[in-house]
């Protein structure tokens, strides 16, 4: 089981760490905690995959999931700090030409 | 090479040589232009058939006959999936209780797309996982069998899934001979035979398809193009999944280009009809064309699609606010039209990329508000945009292009780069249609499912196959053609025999030594690839049901091009099954049965009264009788009364038994 780590931010940004392998696995672990937070009313949330160790497409599946939910919610839904791995996912699915990585959780609502 | 690949080889240069020398003289030196109407019909059934013999010979170079499967790795996980509809529970229980007999640890799921309460009740009862549609696609185009193995896969999480029709009953050792494939990284899904067990030794409805499930799948595998058929296969998940998340990024990118190309129509035509003194609404729609203007720059710099139609949105949403008391009144009207534009991307069958044109088109040629010009693009976008409205799930591994998702998924993963294997081993017990009209109707839904593939996604232009890989999609399709060339070779010999009229300039020697040998190394070929499997029933049938591919064209071309439900004048099955034999459906064949018949009557009396020659009537009688036992076998289908279990059915081809 993988342990996911939710906290939130002062400025209303929830943000989810997965630590360790988001595969076909914990794939549905991953989108219901997402749905959860979009019923709490939390529609910005920022995935930091800084300690994801691995992604397969089940995972970044459920990630998309999360993005549908948060952008009929009017909010969005970040990534942050993937490792060359787990980027390398995305870009064999080319998801990377339409989400793009952000470098620090910080900043990845700013502009 | 093995002595029996070098002997195909041979053959296949031979048949190529042979039959190219044929129809290029065909061409060039014996069409008999006088006679044109048939004479060219005739010279280009012919050239069908040699490129159909062709692209058989393609496949058959690379007969690639596996060994032994490596053994399975332990501690794999693996989700059984059983596919259900209508059928009996007592039918889908039988093969869940073998499923559940699979040696390899695995689960075993129903998906029963009937909701059922008295199935769902059986398979718990059994300790057997059921699922049916999440609340996700409640007034979502349904997508059929695709569709509910697309819900399936987002419920479970098995790394490999083996694929089962509620009426294939699948051997314990299923698992065991076929997951050892996977253990090449690259291999996305193993395919084994459909046989069925209430056929038959003499087969009359050609339920059984030994060549297919055989060397062409063989001929196939080895170019790298082994074909999903939707049942008795395994497939890795992550391969799945990989293709619906780029099918997805792909999807969303081609929609919201087309949708803000779209966007800047609305908005100019708003402008037109702009009362120049409301500064307010101008300065709104100025707002949002900049807006616009950056968001088709950016996307052309490069960046993010997500990023752009984040910013894009906000922005709209912002202008809108502003602008609401604006205008109240006009926006009535147009809520209507926004409503039916959400409506628009919710039409079954639809991927985000196919949004009709047309339909846009309309969209932006209407009266508009102001407010309503700035609904209207924000919906536009909102539509096409990452939440993939219109469809239950964004991510559709399962391709819902078509009605028979297998091939068009297995196209697209070829595409990906994954790799295919066929495993020529019987490892399910299936159950046939047992009268004919069923057999029609299943026929034709195969015939339609490949055509829709070929018109939609037609495999000669997917840059990403291989040459040799298009080729084997392609060959699948071509071969659906037979049915306009088996018109052409029923009506020559009735215009010979009826009329004297000859399509070639004259039966000579040339003629004879050119066709000859090559129909005898065509047969060879059959032959020496079959290898005892029996091919006289599927020959017959490609030809014999040439009304249902025709119908398989038309219909398809209907669908894809016009817009046309794929039943469209389909024939509905009416009636109980003890009507007695349904001639009506194979009133074709019995027009081209007789019309050969009276041709050779004609003939004879011809013959008799000296107004023909006695070679070419002959010639053309042999033709004649040629092409009755074709067609003798839809006859047989017609009084088959279904399958006697007293008769057992003969051994499976290939396998473990032999």
């Amino acid at each position: 089981m993988i342990e996911i780590d939710v906290f939130r931010r002062p400025d209303g940004v929830a943000v989810v760490v997965p630590q360790g392998r988001l595969n076909m696995v914990a794939a549905r672990q991953m989108k219901d905690l997402l749905a959860i937070l979009l019923e709490e009313g939390s529609s910005r949330i920022v995935v930091d995959l800084d300690r994801t160790t691995f992604l397969d497409s089940s995972g970044l599946g459920a990630l998309i999931g999360g993005l549908k939910g948060a952008r009929q919610a009017g909010g969005d839904l970040r990534i942050a700090r993937p490792t060359p791995e787990v980027l390398t996912v995305f870009q064999l699915t080319n998801m990377d030409k339409v989400l793009r990585p952000r470098d620090d959780v910080e900043s990845a609502f700013d502009a | 090479m093995s002595k029996r690949l070098l002997l195909i080889r041979t053959i296949v240069v031979l048949t190529a040589v042979l039959g190219v020398n044929y129809v290029a003289w065909r061409w060039l030196h014996s069409v008999h232009w006088a006679a044109w109407w048939i004479a060219v019909p005739l010279v280009i059934a012919e050239t069908y058939s040699l490129i159909d013999s062709l692209l058989f010979g393609l496949a058959m170079w690379r007969l690639k006959e596996r060994d032994d499967p490596p053994p399975a790795p332990p501690d794999r996980t693996v989700d059984v999936f059983i596919a259900t509809y209508n059928e009996p529970i007592e039918l889908v229980m039988a093969t869940a209780r073998a499923a559940q007999a699979i040696r390899y640890p695995h689960e075993t799921w129903i998906l029963d797309d009937g909701n059922r309460p008295e199935m769902r009740a059986a398979a718990e009862e059994a300790g057997i996982g059921w699922i049916t549609r999440s609340a996700d696609w409640a007034n979502m185009p349904r997508h059929a069998k695709a569709g509910n193995l697309n819900n399936a896969l987002l419920q479970t999480e098995g790394e490999f899934l083996l694929i089962l029709d509620a009426d294939q009953v699948p051997l314990p050792e299923i698992l065991d001979r076929t997951l050892g494939f996977f253990e090449d990284e690259q291999m996305a899904l193993v395919q084994t035979p459909q046989w069925f067990v209430n056929v038959p030794d003499d087969d009359p409805l050609g339920s059984q398809a030994p060549l297919f499930y055989g060397p062409i799948q063989q001929g196939k595998d080895g170019w790298n193009a082994a074909f999903f058929c939707g049942s008795n296969a395994v497939i890795r998940r992550e391969a799945l999944m990989q293709l619906g998340v780029s099918r997805y990024a792909g999807e969303v990118e081609v929609g919201v280009q087309r949708a803000l190309k779209t966007a800047g129509t609305v908005i100019a035509e708003a402008r037109e009809q702009l009362d120049p003194d409301d500064e307010r609404v101008i300065r709104a729609l100025d707002q949002i064309e900049y807006d616009l203007g950056r968001a088709k720059r950016e996307l052309a710099r490069g960046v993010a699609l997500f990023d752009v139609t984040y910013k894009f949105q906000k922005r709209v949403a912002a202008i809108r606010r502003d602008l609401v008391e604006a205008d109240l009144t006009a926006l009535q009207a147009d809520l209507a039209v926004i409503a039916e534009l959400e409506e628009m991307t919710g039409e079954p069958g639809s991927g985000l990329a196919t949004l009709n044109p047309v339909a846009l088109e309309q969209m932006a040629q209407r009266d508009w508000s102001p407010l309503g010009a700035v609904e209207t693009v924000q919906a536009l976008v909102e539509a096409v945009d990452v939440d993939r409205a219109g469809e239950a799930q964004p991510i559709m591994p399962l391709a819902t292009i078509s009605v028979t998702e297998d091939m068009a998924t297995c196209m697209r993963l070829h595409g990906l780069g994954w790799k295919s294997a066929y495993h020529d081993e019987v490892l399910a017990h299936g159950l046939a249609p047992e009268d004919l009209p069923t057999m029609l109707t299943q026929r034709l839904r195969w015939a339609q499912g490949t055509v829709q593939v070929m018109f939609r996604e037609n495999p000669l232009v997917q840059r990403r196959l291989t040459w040799a890989q298009r080729l084997m999609y392609f060959g699948t399709m071509w071969s659906y053609l037979s049915g306009f060339a088996a018109i052409v070779y029923i009506a020559a010999p009735v215009a010979y025999l009826t009329m004297g009229i000859l399509p070639v300039q004259a039966l000579s020697t040339d003629f004879f030594v050119r066709l000859v040998p090559f129909l005898i190394i065509n047969q060879l070929l059959f032959f020496v690839v079959a290898a005892g499997r029996p091919t006289w029933r599927g020959q017959q049938y490609s030809l014999a049901l040439f009304p249902v591919w025709i119908k398989s064209f038309t219909s398809a071309f209907g669908n894809v091009f016009l817009g046309r439900d794929l039943d469209f004048a389909v024939t509905r099955k009416t009636g109980a099954l003890d009507e007695g034999p349904r001639w009506d459906l194979i009133k074709p064949q019995l027009i081209a049965m007789a019309a050969l018949t009276a041709g050779v009557v004609v003939g004879l009396v011809r013959l008799a009264v000296g107004q023909a020659a006695a070679f070419g009537t002959l010639f053309n009688i042999v033709w004649v009788v040629f092409d009755l036992a074709i067609f003798s076998v839809i006859i047989r289908a017609a009084l088959y009364r279904g399958f006697n279990p007293g008769v057992s059915p003969e051994t499976p081809h290939g396998g473990a038994s032999s």
